[in-house]
Order: structure tokens, then C-alpha cells, then sequence
């Protein structure tokens, strides 16, 4: 590698070291302290331009390699540094909105300054990570299983503002770009090679020398798209053969799949159809022109708040109490096989912790043991999905007989939700269980104060409610019962942490936070219905507005049954009228009553048929009459957006839930929100609570009362107009 | 205002298009040339009278790029002094030529003028053009070209037309352009289309399939499927949310046959036709041409029909012929609905999805129809109507004289 003449030149601050080997090759070092992985931050952006003017001025240096320090080569835009200046700007209270002149300006010189720099990507690099190595002549990449290479700008509603949108259909071709851009796809190492994104693939220890050799040979210091003559593979403009297709057929699945919600995949489209038939200077005014544009909309900020910040912070458990030692769970028992009990099996397998599986009979737990393993070969895990079933099933076992539980340190009962059912269960459980075990229900529904009964330590007891289907899902929604101990509910938040896991937390009422907001969605639908309503008017309205499933596909997976059942109990326990589901019970027991109770009956709000497909069952009509006047879509919509919010800040006010931003991250993680809100919550501060309020009063005149907004609300809209708590987002 | 006179009208027979199609070897600029010399032939026309032609070209590209008409002009001997354009927009485009040449002739600007089209579909297919409503994510954000065969299903689907329906119109075409050819009532208009060699290589429209039935038809595939299930269907949902989904109902039996043609019409003034020893045979009424709904796409000659009746005072009921271009079978039906039109009114003659439309052309050729068939039957009013993508329409009324 280096000879003895090697001489180190350590920059003010140390993110990068610069050190020149005696063959005329330097080497650039990019390692920040304090964080595992690189970030582009401005201060790096310095250093690296100081270097790069180092090297490009130095008459010995006649290449230069750039690569990490780390194990990951970078991550990209330090999105956490640069979300107070984007919701500044929205606020107002900032004049200027981001951007990233000296970033661009860095690449440019990195690529034109004369010098050929060669990229030693020894790990991971997504974002401005990959758009440093596009920059660079020559790129070789790790061929490391785990390695990654991608654009994911767009998954927060940005898109790569450090030359990407250009650089990269330069490169490869518009048609293979845009995709890449637009779905913000990462790719691993042979997918990598076979695009050409980069030049050749090595293993880990031998990156660097790979571009030290390509650098010995001289070659050109200039990029394709900077020689004469250059042509971008493929063409540009609307006259290119692959035109109808990247363009035309392009923007129409963007629409389809955005509902017209998201700007950014529109913003990528229109930088690189625009960009690319411009020379390269004017190609990157126009993709700082578009990112302009997407960072002064609300949401970047809504997706980073809730999807970024939001949902790392408690995928981290920056909420778990204080001062609790960890009490890592080795033996799991888990009560029940359905569903969710095997997808619960499956995640807790994969986190390498033994499980048993409890069921009724033998057969039954044969049963089980069958769906996990399915469970396992559609997950696949890294490499052999055989493998990976096979190593998921030799740390499961499935079985009726409950002493096999011995020794568990925690138990999740998943049985079906009947108090007495579960009585029983943990009757017939908890005698086999270590002493001071974690014991939870994954309950949706019954008061965990309520099942803690049935356990004898109430205070080792909490809800645990996973989410359909659990390999999947990554929400938990943990449940304090009345006396559940902070260090129960750190034991839990860990568990939910090693089962890659988000928890929310929220205290014990009925339907606690998500059954209950979801009610409010599928009730608001058949208010609606009821009202005249045409049912494919509230499907599509629900569609336009981004909810991953509309109300009455909804209802039919969930089966109407449930509903009935869920209602029954509220009336039973005498729950207050708020909980009793008056409004939808028509719809229910009338769903009910004609045995029309979903995908598992055979049919509910829709028919479904043998190839797979569904449409509205015909027969509504008769049920629910369909009105002469039909609402605009954008009441239908708002309806089942604003009936979630207003029931959120309902939860906040009784202290369900304590904080909005977990709201937001339970609502979008568990529910199915439309992420481009944010959640909820941040719906109304993107609305403006002003606004919000008035179109909830045009909503309370015309709807009825559950449209009256929370005295709360109102409260905060006189005292400071705004509405929104920022948690966690200043910078450390 | 003057009289706007139509004094001859002219058209090629169509060719598939396709490269088994009877034309595919005679190129666009041979297409129009020959139309505007049989005009000249036929009429003993002194082409220094004629003050301009405009032709429809909705591919003006490749072979059709470059101002073809003047091209064609030059290539038919019409000499130096006769100027010549070409217009684009969409399917209208025949007719809109003749709209302008009847406007400047009403407005005493011009004595005498040809309006026409030309399309060549087997040579410069359609989608050749590009097109910033196809492309540019700027405008195709919001405003992007719905797909034409799924617009028509919109339009089905809205109008609550289904499948056996459509078939059926599509079949009585079929019979109609069959019966009607059989009886020579498209002789009149017909020319001979001469190939490179000078060889005659059509003489009559070669897409017509005369055993047509309705329950043939209904065993073809609905066409437009895969492309509304790429997003547009997604798309039309969106700005019709009381649709559950868009139901795919036509087929390409059901759809306007691509095909290659030309097509000129002469008009001028009464001093023209005194001049040159020419009869009028109709006289240009009014036109109107209006956009709709873009995203709809093939709405338009319902509206622009009342803007053409409000215009000119005249009724529905006191119009005895319609050509309503047969883009796609809905289009026709939805407007016979609309204006309670009888069938032995509508396309009497069959349509676009028996004969097959060469796009910049068609206008011109249906004006071309309804006057044959005005004269044959002794008949007075008749209108053109056509839709063009992105919502437009133009409408045409004539009075045979």
C-alpha cells in the first residue's frame, strides 16, 4: 500500500485524513468522529474541499482515492441537522430555504479539477454518499452481502440535490435511472455492477487497491458527460426511443401510485426530463431549482418529522424509562397460534430468541409450525430461504403441552379476545413461568388493567399489541395497565426493540390508542353510507387521500363480525357512549344480521372472486340506498382524515397517549395514515390549526357533533397559532 | 360577408395501415399530391386562382415534416404563386382547413382556397411526434394525454354504454360502409391512388370487413387494458371517484381502423365559381371549433354541436345527415343519445371503424361523405363533427345547394 514516504496532512477538525503514498496516488480518508456512519455535513463539505484543492495543487499527486474510514462508506445529507432549517423556512421564521452550493461546487471541482479521483466504496453509500462516488472517474464497490448503493431521497420527499438527478441518467441512461430515482431503490453490490452505477466490484480489504491500480494506468481525469462529442446513453426529450415509457407510462404510474400527494417523485421526473437535454451546468440549476421547490412544501416535512425522526427516535427507545437495567429475554412463550401469534414466533426466531408456541391441541400446533415456516420462505432473510426457514424453525417449538414453557422469561398471549378464553390461558400458563417473567396480551381491545387480573403480579403485566401481519408491521403499541412498573415497561420496550420493533406508548382505555382511531376511519365510512353515500365515492376518496386501504376493503379483512363483537363488549363493560360505536351500529348489525361479515365469509362490503380480484358487492345499493346528491370527493376525503385527527387530539387531551409525534408514528406506522401527513397530528399544523378548525366547523354543521372540535384546540389556536410540537429535533 | 361555396370534393381511397396495406408504398407527398391533381383535373381548376391550401397533418414529421402541403403543391404542378400550410390539430385537422378556407373566403379575403389533409399512419405511425402532453412532467403532471381507447371506456363507463352495445354499433359500420361501397355511393368522391411505377394500386377503402357481426366481435379482446392498468385507469378514477374501476369495453373492432389517405376540398366565392365555369355544390354555413375536458378526451362535438347550433340558429331536427367520426363507437352513440338522433341520420354511410381514419385527413373525407349523400338523397343540411384529443372538436355546417 503507502511506502515509507508517506506524509499524513490531518485537517483542523478530523473528519478526513489526507495521506500521499510515494506513487503519486493520495488517499483520502473519510471517517466523522462520534457517529458510525458518515454523514455530509457542511463541515465536511469544508474539509473536503480544502483537501481536494490540496491534492489537485500538489504536482506529485497524479490521482486520489476517496474512501471511508468507517464500515459503510456514507449515509448522505445528515437529515437530522438539516430539518430545522427546512421547517424554519416553512414557518416562516427563515428566509432562505436549504440548499447546497458548496456541495455542488465540491463535486464539480472533484470531477473537473484535472486530476482522475477514483471511489473506494467500502461499504454502504446512499444519498450525497453515492453522489460523491458519481462524481468521482472511477468507482469500485464492496462486494460485501450487506453492502448498499442507492438514491432513497425521495422516501422523505426530496430528491438527490448533490447532482444525482444528473449524474446518475448520464451515466446509466434515463431509463434506467429514473426508476432508481423515483423509487429511491437500493441496490445491492451485483445489481450495482450490472447497472453501472459502478465500474467493478471487489472484496472488502481489496477496494482500495483496486482504484490504486486503475489510478497507475493514468487515465482520464474527466467524466463522460464533460468529454466532446458526448451522448447520454439512451437520448433525452420527449423524441427518445424509451420515452413513452420512462416519461409517459412513467408519470402515469407515479400518479396512480402518489394519488397526486407527493411532489417529489413529480419533482425527480421533471429534473432529469429537463435536465438532461441541458448542458451540465444549467442540468444542476434545474435540480436545485426542483429541490427548491420540494423543500418549501410541507411533505419533506411531515415524512422526515414522522417517518426520519420520528420514527428512529422510538425505533431507538429515546422514551424508555431511566435507570432500568436491561433483562434480556433468552425463552419466550407465546400463547396462541394464530396470526399473530406466528408472526410474533417469527420475529421473535429471527431476533434469535427461543420461543415456544402454545396451542389447544396437537394438530392445531402441527398447524402452526407449518405457517411459520411459510412465514420464514417469504421473508427469505440474506441468502437461502431454506436455510433461513430451517434456522427459524429449530429455534421454535410448537406444542399443546404447556410444561415445555418452563423457564420462559417472558410470555405475549395472542389467543382470541374473550376475557374468559384468556383467563384460562394464563391459568393454565403461568404456573410453568420463571418468577418476575415479563407477561403481556397483545389485546386490541380489552382493558389490560382489566386481564391484569388474571396474572399474579399485575405489576410484571403489560399490553404488548402487535400489528397484522407481524413480520411486517414494525408498530407495537405497548399498554401501561394501572399498575404496570416502569421497569416492566422498559423490559417491554426492550423486547419490542430486539423484534425491530417502533413502540408507542400509551396508558390503558378502551380500544387504547390505535383501535381506537381506527374505529373512527371505518365508523366515518359507514356513517357514510347510511347518509347515501356511493360506496365507491368513500373508496376512492380514501384512495385519493393516501390511505394504504380504503374503509370497506378495510372492514372485510378485519370481518364485521369483529366490529360486532368489539361493540357487544363496549355495551356489556358500560362503556360511555363515545365508546359504544352508536353511529355505525345500523351498519354493523345489518352486515351482521345478512351473514355478509367479510373476506373469511365469503364476501362483505365486497365480492370476491376466484382469480383474486374483489369489486362492491351490488347488493349495498339495497342495504344503504344511494342519495341523488353525492358530496364532492374532498368532503369524503376530509371527513375520514379529519374524524382520525380530531379523535388523536381527543387521545392526547385524556392522556392516552402523551405525546403527538407518537401519535403521528402509531396512526402512520399501524393505521395506514397517509404518510405524506405525517400522522394526524402534524395534518393539522400542515393544515394550519386555523384552518382546521374552521373546515371542522363546516364539518360539525354538516356532519354532526363528532366534528366539534376539542376545547383544547381551539385553546391553543387563540393563545400562539401554532400547534405542532418538535421532539427531538434540534441537533444534539 | 360573403358566400363560402364548396365546389368539389376529393379523396383517396384508404389503405391499411400496416405494411401489407394497399398504400404503404406511396408516400405522404405522392398521397396529397394526387388529391390536389385530380381536384385540378377533374374541375379544369387554373391553380394560380387558388389563394392558399391547407392540409391536416397530425404527424407533420419525417415525411410528413417540412410544410408538405407546399411540397405537394409543387410536386402537383400548382406553380410558384399558390402558398401552401399544414395544420395540426389532431383529428379535426381536415376539416379545420376547410373551416379557414370557408372564413377567408366569408371574410372577402380570398376568392378561392383548398383545405384537405394527409396521413400516412404506415409510415409516420401515430406517437412519432413526441409531444410535451406525452412527456414533459411539468405539463403531464396534471394535464397528462389520456390514452384515447381509455377515454372512450371513461366515456362508455359514464355514459353507461357497455360492451354489446358498442359491438353492435360497430357491426351495423361494417355493414353500412360495405353496402354503401357495393352501391357506388362513394364513387363520386373516389379517386384512383396511382404507386411509384405509375401502376393504379387502390381503387376503393381495403379496411372494410363486410361479413362484420356483432357476435364476431364480441369474442375480441377489450383493447385498452394493460395501458389503463399502467395507470391510467388510476388517473380517470381520480377525477371520477363515483366510478368503482374504468370497465374496458372496446376492442379494436370497435375503434377507428389506422390507415393511410389524402383528401381536398375546393371552395370559393360565387365570383370564383362564375370564373372558372364550376357549379357550387353546397355552401359552408358555419363551423365552431371548442375544447372540453381534456382529461376526458373525445368529449367535445356534443358541446361544440350547441355552440354551432346557437351560432347559427339551427335546430337539431332540421339537420337531415351526421358524420360523427367513429374514433371510437362510444363517441357516435353518446352523441345520438345526447341529441335524440334516429340512426337513418348518423353515419348512414358507415364510419371511421369500418373505412379506418387517416388522422389529419378524416375532416376533409366526411365532408367529402355527407355531401355525396346529400346529393344522392336530395337532401339539404348536413354537419361534420369530430373529436380531437385533449377535449377539442370542431363542427361543420353545410346546405346543399
Amino acid at each position: 500500500m503507502t511506502d515509507a514516504k508517506s506524509t499524513a496532512t490531518p485537517p483542523a477538525s478530523g473528519l478526513i485524513t489526507l495521506t500521499h503514498g510515494g506513487d503519486g496516488i493520495a488517499l483520502i480518508v473519510i471517517d466523522c468522529p462520534g457517529t458510525s456512519v458518515n454523514v455530509f455535513s457542511a463541515a465536511l463539505t469544508h474539509e473536503l474541499s480544502e483537501a481536494v484543492e490540496t491534492v489537485l495543487g500538489d504536482p506529485s499527486v497524479n490521482g486520489v482515492i476517496l474512501t471511508s474510514g468507517k464500515a459503510g462508506f456514507m449515509a448522505g445529507a445528515d437529515l437530522k441537522a438539516c430539518y430545522p432549517a427546512i421547517a424554519a423556512h416553512l414557518d416562516g421564521h427563515e428566509e432562505t430555504p436549504l440548499q447546497f452550493p458548496e456541495e455542488n461546487r465540491l463535486l464539480r471541482r472533484i470531477e473537473t479539477g484535472g486530476k482522475p479521483f477514483a471511489c473506494a466504496i467500502n461499504g454502504t453509500a446512499l444519498g450525497g454518499g453515492l453522489e460523491l462516488a458519481l462524481a468521482c472517474h472511477h468507482r469500485v464497490l464492496s462486494d460485501d452481502p450487506d453492502t448498499r448503493v442507492g438514491l432513497p431521497e425521495v422516501s422523505v420527499g426530496l430528491l438527490p440535490a448533490g447532482g444525482g438527478t444528473q449524474r446518475l441518467p448520464r451515466l446509466i441512461g434515463i431509463e434506467a435511472a429514473l426508476p432508481l430515482l423515483v423509487e429511491g431503490t437500493a441496490l445491492n453490490a451485483e445489481q450495482a455492477l450490472r447497472a453501472g452505477i459502478v465500474d467493478a466490484l471487489a472484496e472488502p480489504p481489496g477496494v482500495i487497491d483496486a482504484c490504486r491500480r486503475w489510478l497507475l494506468g493514468r487515465p482520464d481525469a474527466a467524466q463522460p458527460w464533460d468529454k466532446d462529442g458526448y451522448r447520454i446513453p439512451g437520448g433525452a426529450g420527449p423524441l427518445a426511443e424509451h420515452a413513452m415509457r420512462s416519461f409517459y407510462a412513467g408519470m402515469a404510474k407515479v400518479r396512480q401510485r402518489t394519488q397526486n400527494n407527493y411532489p417529489a417523485p413529480l419533482a425527480i421526473l421533471r429534473a432529469v426530463y429537463e435536465g438532461t437535454q441541458l448542458p451540465f451546468e444549467q442540468a444542476l440549476d434545474v435540480e436545485a431549482a426542483c429541490f427548491r421547490t420540494l423543500v418549501q412544501n410541507p411533505v419533506a416535512r411531515n415524512l422526515i418529522r414522522t417517518q426520519f425522526i420520528g420514527a428512529r427516535r422510538h425505533a431507538a427507545l429515546t422514551h424508555r424509562p431511566a435507570g432500568i437495567a436491561a433483562q434480556p429475554v433468552r425463552r419466550l412463550a407465546i400463547l396462541g397460534a394464530g396470526m399473530m401469534g406466528t408472526g410474533i414466533a417469527y420475529a421473535a426466531a429471527a431476533a434469535g430468541i427461543d420461543v415456544v408456541v402454545l396451542d389447544a391441541t396437537p394438530q392445531q400446533a402441527a398447524a402452526a409450525a407449518a405457517k411459520i415456516r411459510k412465514i420464514a420462505l417469504r421473508m427469505g432473510g440474506k441468502g437461502d430461504p431454506d436455510a433461513h426457514a430451517a434456522a427459524i424453525q429449530a429455534r421454535i417449538t410448537c406444542t399443546a403441552d404447556f410444561a415445555l414453557i418452563a423457564g420462559a422469561d417472558a410470555l405475549i398471549e395472542a389467543v382470541f379476545e374473550d376475557r374468559a378464553v384468556k383467563q384460562r390461558a394464563f391459568a393454565d400458563a403461568l404456573r410453568y413461568m420463571a418468577p418476575g417473567a415479563l407477561i403481556a396480551t397483545n389485546t386490541s381491545t380489552l382493558p389490560v388493567s382489566g386481564l391484569a387480573r388474571y396474572v399474579d403480579d399485575p405489576t410484571r403485566f403489560i399490553g404488548m399489541h402487535f400489528f397484522s401481519p407481524v413480520e411486517r408491521m414494525p408498530l407495537l403499541e405497548i399498554i401501561m395497565g394501572e399498575q404496570t412498573s416502569q421497569a416492566t415497561l422498559a423490559h417491554a420496550m426492550d423486547l419490542a426493540r430486539r423484534l425491530r420493533k417502533t413502540p408507542i406508548v400509551v396508558n390503558d382505555s378502551p380500544g387504547f390508542y390505535t383501535s381506537r382511531v381506527f374505529c373512527t376511519y371505518v365508523d366515518e365510512a359507514m356513517i357514510m353510507l347510511r347518509e347515501g353515500v356511493a360506496p365507491a365515492l368513500i373508496e376512492n376518496a380514501a384512495r385519493m387521500a393516501g390511505f394504504a386501504v380504503p374503509p370497506l376493503a378495510v372492514l372485510d379483512e378485519v370481518s364485521l363480525d369483529l366490529q360486532k363483537r368489539v361493540v357487544d363488549q363496549a355495551v356489556a363493560d358500560g362503556l360511555d357512549a363515545r365508546f359504544r360505536r352508536v353511529q355505525a351500529q345500523p351498519a354493523i348489525e345489518a352486515m351482521n344480521r345478512i351473514g355478509r361479515l367479510g373476506r373469511k365469509s365469503g364476501g362483505g362490503f365486497y365480492v370476491f372472486s376466484d382469480e383474486g380480484g374483489k369489486h362492491l358487492w351490488p347488493g349495498l345499493a339495497e342495504l344503504f340506498p344511494v342519495a341523488a346528491r353525492q358530496p364532492d370527493v374532498h368532503e369524503v376525503r376530509d371527513r375520514l382524515l379529519y374524524i382520525q385527527a380530531l379523535e388523536s387530539v381527543r387521545c392526547l387531551d385524556e392522556g392516552v397517549i402523551s405525546a403527538g409525534q407518537s401519535a403521528d408514528i402509531g396512526a402512520t406506522l399501524g393505521l395506514g395514515f397517509p404518510a405524506w401527513t405525517g400522522g394526524p397530528i402534524s395534518f393539522i399544523d400542515s393544515v394550519g390549526l386555523t384552518a382546521f378548525l374552521r373546515r371542522c366547523e363546516a364539518l360539525k354543521a354538516s356532519c354532526g357533533a363528532r366534528f366539534d372540535p376539542p376545547a383544547s384546540l381551539v385553546g391553543q389556536a387563540r393563545e400562539h397559532g401554532s400547534f405542532y410540537v418538535e421532539e427531538g429535533m434540534m441537533p444534539a | 360577408m360573403y358566400d363560402a361555396y364548396i365546389y368539389d370534393a376529393v379523396r383517396t381511397p384508404r389503405g391499411k395501415g400496416r405494411d401489407t396495406g394497399a398504400l404503404r408504398g406511396v408516400t405522404p407527398v405522392s398521397l396529397a399530391a394526387q388529391t390536389l391533381a385530380a381536384l385540378r383535373s377533374r374541375n379544369g381548376l387554373n391553380p394560380a386562382l387558388v389563394d392558399d391550401v391547407g392540409m391536416g397533418v397530425v404527424m407533420p414529421l419525417g415525411e410528413q415534416g417540412a410544410d408538405l402541403t407546399r411540397t405537394a403543391l409543387l410536386a402537383a404542378g400548382y406553380g410558384d404563386t399558390v402558398p401552401g400550410y399544414q395544420l395540426n390539430r389532431y383529428c379535426v385537422s381536415g376539416l379545420d382547413t376547410i373551416n379557414m378556407a370557408a372564413s377567408a373566403i366569408m371574410a372577402g379575403q380570398i376568392e378561392a382556397a383548398i383545405g384537405g389533409g394527409v396521413e400516412s399512419m404506415s409510415r409516420v405511425p401515430i406517437g412519432s411526434d413526441g409531444g410535451a402532453i406525452y412527456a414533459d412532467p411539468s405539463v403531464t403532471a396534471r394535464h397528462i394525454y389520456m390514452p384515447n381507447g381509455v377515454a372512450a371506456d371513461l366515456i362508455a363507463n359514464l355514459e353507461g354504454v357497455g360492451r354489446p352495445e358498442l359491438d353492435a354499433y360497430a357491426a351495423r359500420s361494417q355493414q353500412r360502409a360495405a353496402h354503401a361501397q357495393e352501391q357506388g355511393y362513394f364513387d363520386r368522391s373516389l379517386i384512383n391512388v396511382r404507386g411509384p411505377g405509375g401502376e393504379v394500386v387502390l381503387t376503393r377503402d381495403e379496411a372494410v370487413r363486410p361479413g362484420s357481426t356483432a357476435e364476431g366481435l364480441a369474442r375480441l379482446p377489450a383493447a385498452f387494458e394493460g395501458i389503463g392498468r399502467a395507470g391510467f385507469n388510476a388517473i380517470a378514477l381520480q377525477r371520477y371517484p363515483e366510478l368503482e374501476r374504468i370497465e374496458h369495453v372496446h376492442t379494436s373492432g370497435s375503434s377507428s381502423a389506422i390507415v393511410d389517405g389524402a383528401a381536398a376540398v375546393l371552395l370559393g366565392g360565387k365570383a370564383f365559381g362564375e370564373q372558372s365555369g364550376l357549379r357550387p355544390r353546397a355552401r359552408l354555413r358555419a363551423y365552431a371549433s371548442m375544447g372540453s375536458e381534456p382529461l376526458m378526451n373525445l368529449g367535445g362535438p356534443v358541446p361544440v354541436t350547441r355552440k354551432l347550433l346557437a351560432r347559427s340558429g339551427v335546430a337539431i331536427s332540421d339537420i337531415d345527415l351526421f358524420e360523427v367520426n367513429e374514433a371510437f363507437a362510444v363517441v357516435p352513440l353518446q352523441y345520438a343519445r345526447a341529441f335524440e338522433i334516429p340512426e337513418d341520420r348518423l353515419n348512414v354511410n358507415g364510419g371511421a371503424i369500418a373505412l379506418g381514419h387517416p388522422l389529419g385527413a378524416t375532416g376533409a373525407m366526411l365532408l367529402g361523405t355527407v355531401l355525396d349523400e346529400l346529393e344522392r338523397t336530395g337532401r339539404a343540411l348536413g354537419l361534420v363533427v369530430l373529436c380531437a384529443a385533449a377535449g377539442q372538436a370542431t363542427a361543420t355546417l353545410i346546405e346543399r345547394l
